[in-house]
């Protein structure tokens, strides 16, 4: 069973050093092999592997849920979060047709100028602008937060012990009442997997059906934060199915070339033995 | 003869005409060609030429990354995200530099470890192995300062961590940190002069590794059986027998290295390091690169900040007297039945301190850390040179080529090593 933890990062660099020992004492696999042997840390809870078709070695994104996980993004997530690095062009990555991508651009207003007259202006959104931010800046996003800053959501999923594990379980992971004997703080949520389990986040995703989707997909609570997920991760590594297709070609070019090598190895040698 | 020319003994006229006049030819001939090489290398050889191939692939894929990066507090997280997505193959150049230098320590640490197991550090090599200490010192600098490039959260607060601790210094402590920081705190002046230091310190390693090599090509290189070739029978000329088993170790380093980068490449890496540095909100747990942490546990396992200062610092310093901790005149640790147990022990706490580095400073894992950290140091300090007074080491072999005609393959101990038996 493949936990992994919420807080206490510094328990999975200790784990790393182990894995660094067996992977220098065995072999490159044991590296790999050394990932799912992260063991839940006192007091916090085990993260449930949501079991994501990107997170297997060779996986690939699924299409439908990251076009899905776009339409979630964008019709609650960026209400308060930003994803700045992400440009509208980028979608096409996910399947978009170019025209779509205009449309959606379009929809937006985006910060321009100055103009000739020396004026700040807005204009329809292009391809190539980057994502519009839902504030102007960190203390407009505090003080529409109650105090609180939404992080900015580009590459989330790298940046948090447990990936897109985390995210998922984070987003379906409120509880309201919270547990007996637990108070939670004017303006807080209660959230199982959230480090102090205290978050100022209201519960983004809060009924099914909360968003429509448009190709029939039934949209519960865990498919939206599924999807949701999903494009989040594809957001933090968009390189993810180009790096993986060139790493299995190198690989096996690179275990040719060895074995070749080695044979040139033991006919050069054959005679000093 | 012309005068003041070179006597070249290539006949390619161009090869001839320059070697004549800048005798590279006849050079690169002496120390890759025909150099003599002892003949029963083990793969733990192939470590020092993986290195110095790591080392041309960090500057290579360095000189690339800083095309497109910006070093500025407010820019600096950006340009290296976009590097990661708009630049072409940026993400592959970048996971290259990335876990190239997790790769540069795997490599470097084996190669220490090898000359620690086989003696390598011993007269007449001393000079030798105390470039390599350098060149170590040097690559933990470039690292450091390569880590708080992207402006991470574990950029920042590693750094604040690391440039505090000369702090501990006593009277010029403060205003070392300020010159280190060129300013009151970690800030874009600090980041300004990371940079240029960071592109710097690698040609000033290849420097020091240029003077590695040539000191290595006056002694020559040791070998597993530490005993020092007799003659022609014990050595293989470099070419072509050392470059095709460099090459099937530069293939093999290559499947591990392109493994993490394209298959785990932030494995390695700490997340918290893609949250852009806030100066306002410090981690729960500041943790180095894992490279770092044995050494990083040495600093927290004592309760004084100088005392911690000095023994990290300790930990290196004490290696570039290594050759004359160790009295023993036997190289090899597969002739020194106590030493070899001692030093694989020692290897196995390397790790438990690598392991305790990565804990928070508290509880047992203080205890183990101060355990291992005694024991690393009494390894050099005690036990070492004790051992060559009452170790008794078992009989060499008489020779390279008798040794190893033998069978072929290399010596079980040094059962196999009886001076009088024939081949």
């Amino acid at each position: 069973m493949r936990v992994l933890t919420t807080g206490k990062a510094a328990m999975l660099n200790g784990l790393k050093g182990a894995a660094l020992a067996a992977a220098l004492a065995l072999s490159p696999l044991a590296l790999g092999l050394a990932v799912p042997a992260a063991q839940a840390a006192e007091g916090s809870v085990a993260i449930p592997d949501a079991r994501f078709q990107h997170d297997r070695m060779l996986g690939t994104f699924d299409r439908g849920a990251l076009q899905r996980g776009f339409q979630v993004y964008k019709e609650v997530c960026s209400a308060c979060h930003a994803a700045h690095l992400l440009s509208y062009r980028n979608l096409r990555d996910i399947g978009l047709s170019e025209a779509e991508v205009a449309a959606i651009a379009a929809s937006y207003q985006i910060p321009d100028g100055p103009n000739d007259n020396g004026e700040m202006f807005e204009r329809p959104g292009r391809a190539s602008d980057r994502f519009r931010r839902p504030f102007a800046n960190d203390a407009a996003a505090r003080a529409a937060n109650n105090g609180a800053l939404p992080p900015d959501l580009s590459v989330i999923a790298k940046a948090r012990p447990g990936g897109g594990n985390y995210i998922h379980a984070l987003l379906v992971g409120y509880e309201d009442p919270p547990p007996a004997g637990i108070t939670v703080m004017e303006g807080m949520h209660y959230n199982k997997y959230f480090p102090g389990h205290q978050i100022a986040m209201a519960p983004p995703l809060n009924s099914d059906g909360q968003v429509q989707y448009g190709d029939g997909t039934r949209a519960t609570v865990d498919q939206m934060a599924r999807d949701v997920t999903t494009f989040l991760a594809w957001a933090a590594e968009p390189e993810l199915e180009t790096r993986r297709a060139m790493g299995i070609r190198i690989i096996l070019f690179l275990i040719v070339l060895g074995g070749l090598t080695y044979a040139v190895k033991r006919k050069i040698w054959a005679d000093v033995h | 003869m012309a005068s003041g020319l070179h006597e070249s003994s290539f006949t390619n006229p161009v090869v001839r005409w320059i070697d004549q006049r800048m005798p590279v030819f006849t050079m690169m001939q002496k120390e890759y060609g025909t150099f003599p090489t002892p003949r029963n290398f083990n793969y733990f050889w192939n470590f020092g030429a993986l290195a110095m191939i790591n080392l041309m692939i960090m500057i290579a894929t360095g000189i690339f990354l800083a095309m497109n990066y910006t070093a500025h507090t407010s820019l600096a997280f950006d340009s290296v995200e976009r590097i990661m997505r708009d630049v072409n193959y940026g993400w592959l150049i970048r996971y290259v530099h990335m876990n190239g230098a997790s790769m540069f320590f795997i490599v470097v640490l084996i190669h220490v470890w090898r000359g620690m197991y086989y003696g390598s550090y011993k007269k007449p090599r001393e000079l030798l192995w105390i470039l390599g200490v350098v060149i170590f010192l040097l690559m933990m600098a470039t690292a450091f300062m390569g880590y708080v490039l992207p402006w991470g959260q574990m950029s920042f607060w590693g750094a604040t961590v690391i440039t505090n601790l000369f702090s501990a210094i006593p009277l010029v402590g403060n205003s070392i940190v300020t010159l280190l920081w060129g300013g009151f705190s970690v800030d874009n002046p600090t980041l300004n002069r990371f940079f240029s230091l960071h592109y710097l310190l690698p040609f000033v390693i290849t420097g020091v590794v240029f003077l590695h090599v040539a000191a290595l090509h006056i002694t020559g290189s040791n070998n597993p059986l530490g005993i020092e070739p007799k003659g022609p029978q014990d050595t293989l000329p470099f070419h072509p027998y050392y470059t095709i088993k460099d090459s099937v170790g530069i293939v093999v380093y290559l499947i591990v290295f392109a493994f993490l980068v394209f298959f785990t490449p932030n494995y390695l890496g700490h997340p918290d390091n893609y949250i852009p540095a806030n100066p306002l909100s410090t981690p729960a747990h500041i943790v180095p690169e894992w490279y770092f942490l044995p050494f990083y546990a040495i600093l927290r396992a004592v309760p004084n900040k100088l005392g911690g200062v000095l023994m990290m610092f300790g930990a290196i310093a004490v290696l570039f007297v290594l050759p004359w901790l160790d009295r023993s005149p036997v190289r090899s640790m597969r002739f020194r039945p106590i030493a070899k147990w001692l030093f694989l022990l020692w290897t196995v706490n390397f790790f438990v301190l690598m392991w305790a580095g990565g804990k928070p400073a508290e509880g047992l894992y203080v205890v183990i850390s101060r355990l291992s950290t005694a024991y690393y140091f009494a390894y050099f300090l005690v036990i070492l040179p004790l051992l060559g007074k009452i170790e008794r080491p078992l009989p060499l072999p008489e020779s390279i080529s008798r040794a190893v005609l033998r069978g072929g393959g290399p010596l079980p101990g040094g059962a196999a090593a009886k001076p009088m038996e024939k081949a």
